[in-house]
């Protein structure tokens, strides 16, 4: 009895009495039987992110000596080093987000008025960074940016600089990278967002005279802005725990929180050390997304599923 | 659709628009375009545009033994995990969406936490929990991790799909008499096969292009591609990594094609 039989109006009490238990029987098993597909799935994402991530806290708590204490987290406040990574950490994802903002919102905006054909085109140079290989497009920035790189050599040839800019190896460097692999995160959900403005919105505006100036300030860009804040919220986050570009592009001056944690576990194996780390940037993640979805009511994953 | 939006705007008001996004564009996509011609260079130096073309990193990357290996090692983890990570990503999608569970957004949040959570936690996580049991360098460790990664995107990818499919079908094929299996294989199935195909493409580039997570628990004889490609660069600037990026950037060209030649079709 697995398709939902329907109650016949004539049958008495008892007859009901018995309906309803075998139809709560049915949705039991079906409950289960769903439960039965989901099962490898969670087990998976159980045994290899919520197990090590909590032993990973356990071990958090401890020093080096075995002890109980809060040793791990207290060093944050107190080592000049840590204090250091926290804020190269959040001014670069500042100053990344910042740009993505910068370039991402004209081309989200561009993309939404163009005719659906030629907006279909463009977004393939969008959607195609976003699955080109991390470090294929960090390896390209290098080549680009480096000291005897593309941009150099030729600025030097055109005689417009004499000695190399230094471009790679440093803030600046991480910065451009970032900016390039993250930009995609933000216009995806911003264009998507864009795609639902009512355009008899604008119309209405342009009619009782507004110039396109005011109707974009005073209408578009205000109902734009849920679709924005998405954007910026997955790009910040996606900014605090980067890896990859900062450990390759920083030039080992630019220490992020995640290479810091890569660090203290592989360079010096200090695991109850790094594991407070990865617990503070999971709790700040965790935070700041609850938050966002808290304010708009909406999941920044969505971006994921607007490919 | 006409095309138009309709404002009475003209597309000449707007050219400062299109130089603006063109140039963001540009900036997306140039530094792809760029390595793919280097790739072909004769010299050792960068220069762009090379004065001389060459196969030589192509040579290069596929004489070298080291590369081959880790291409190989990718290759089958990647398949592997596309193998594992469809079928399992179809079967919570599918019980995601007929969303009777109690506990359907926590799962739901649970399936997708790899996307939030930061990947070097997993990376580091992984590596710990691999160590007590013995999976680091192994295959089968590299696939359960890759699986972890690529199920949410299976997972969102399906669900897309099915959302836009009337269950009530599948209910009509069981009740005019087929068992479970036989309606959602006949009936479900053929109807949301484009997107788990799509699914299957995702996990796939992801397990290939996968880098953090590898970095910690990939080594010796299962050294992947990306774990190889990011020591390389760590080290110096080597030309045959011009060449490898190009295979990969192909790779991911082709693959999103035939993703959205399926989703077109869809």
């Amino acid at each position: 009895m697995s398709v939902h039989p329907t109650l016949p109006r004539d049958t008495g009490r008892a007859g009901q009495d018995l309906n309803t238990q075998a139809l709560r029987a049915d949705a039991r098993r079906e409950s289960l039987r769903l439960l039965a597909l989901l099962s490898p799935s969670l087990f998976l994402v159980f045994a290899i992110i919520i197990v090590p991530i909590g032993w990973l806290f356990w071990l958090s708590l401890f020093d080096e000596a075995g002890a109980l204490s809060a040793a791990n987290y207290a060093r944050f406040f107190e080592q000049a080093s840590y204090i250091k990574t926290f804020v190269t950490t959040f001014r670069v994802a500042f100053i990344v987000t910042g740009a993505c903002v910068l370039l991402g919102y004209p081309l989200a905006y561009m993309l939404s008025q163009l005719p659906r054909r030629a907006a279909s085109i463009c977004l393939i140079f969008v959607i195609l960074p976003f699955w080109t290989s991390v470090l294929v497009r960090t390896y390209a920035w290098l080549v680009i940016l480096q000291r005897k790189g593309l941009i150099n050599s030729w600025l030097i040839d055109l005689g417009v600089i004499s000695e190399p800019l230094p471009l790679a190896n440093n803030l600046s460097g991480v910065v451009i990278g970032m900016t390039h692999i993250l930009l995609p995160f933000l216009v995806l959900p911003l264009y998507a967002s864009m795609k639902t403005i009512d355009t008899d919105c604008l119309r209405a505006g342009m009619n009782l005279g507004a110039g396109p100036v005011a109707t974009f300030r005073q209408i578009f860009f205000p109902l734009s802005l849920p679709g924005l804040a998405s954007g910026v919220v997955i790009v910040f986050v996606l900014c605090l725990g980067f890896f990859v570009t900062p450990a390759l592009m920083g030039g080992g001056k630019v220490i992020m929180w995640a290479m810091r944690m890569e660090q203290t576990t592989s360079l010096y194996s200090n695991w109850g050390a790094g594991a407070a780390l990865g617990v503070v940037l999971l709790v700040v993640t965790l935070a700041l997304l609850g938050l966002f979805q808290w304010l708009l009511g909406a999941r920044a994953t969505g971006v994921w599923s607007s490919r | 659709m006409s095309g138009d939006v309709g404002l009475p705007i003209s597309h000449r008001q707007r050219l400062w628009l299109y130089a603006l996004g063109g140039l963001v564009l540009l900036f997306l996509i140039a530094p792809s375009i760029i390595i793919v011609i280097m790739s072909f260079s004769d010299s050792t130096l960068l220069q762009f545009p090379p004065q001389q073309w060459s196969l030589r990193w192509y040579q290069s990357y596929f004489q070298s033994l080291e590369w081959r290996d880790a291409t190989i090692v990718s290759v089958k983890v990647a398949i592997m995990t596309t193998f594992v990570a469809t079928p399992l990503g179809t079967a919570a999608a599918y019980a995601i969406n007929r969303g009777t569970l109690r506990l359907n957004g926590t799962i739901n949040a649970l399936l997708t936490a790899s996307l939030i959570v930061p990947v070097i936690l997993i990376g580091i996580g992984t590596f710990f929990l691999y160590a007590r049991i013995g999976l680091n360098n192994t295959l089968t460790g590299l696939v359960i991790a890759h699986t972890v990664q690529a199920l949410p995107l299976v997972v969102l990818t399906v669900l897309s799909g099915l959302r836009s499919y009337d269950m009530n079908q599948e209910r009509v094929a069981r009740s005019l008499g087929a068992g479970r299996v036989a309606a959602f294989w006949q009936v479900t199935m053929p109807q949301i096969r484009f997107s788990i195909v799509s699914g299957a493409l995702f996990a796939f580039i992801t397990s290939f292009d996968e880098v953090v997570v590898s970095l910690f628990i990939s080594g010796g004889e299962t050294t992947t591609l990306t774990r190889r490609m990011f020591n390389a660069l760590r080290d110096q600037i080597d030309p045959t990594i011009a060449a490898i990026s190009t295979c990969l950037i192909v790779l991911s060209v082709v693959l999103l094609s035939v993703a959205q030649m399926f989703g077109r079709r869809h």
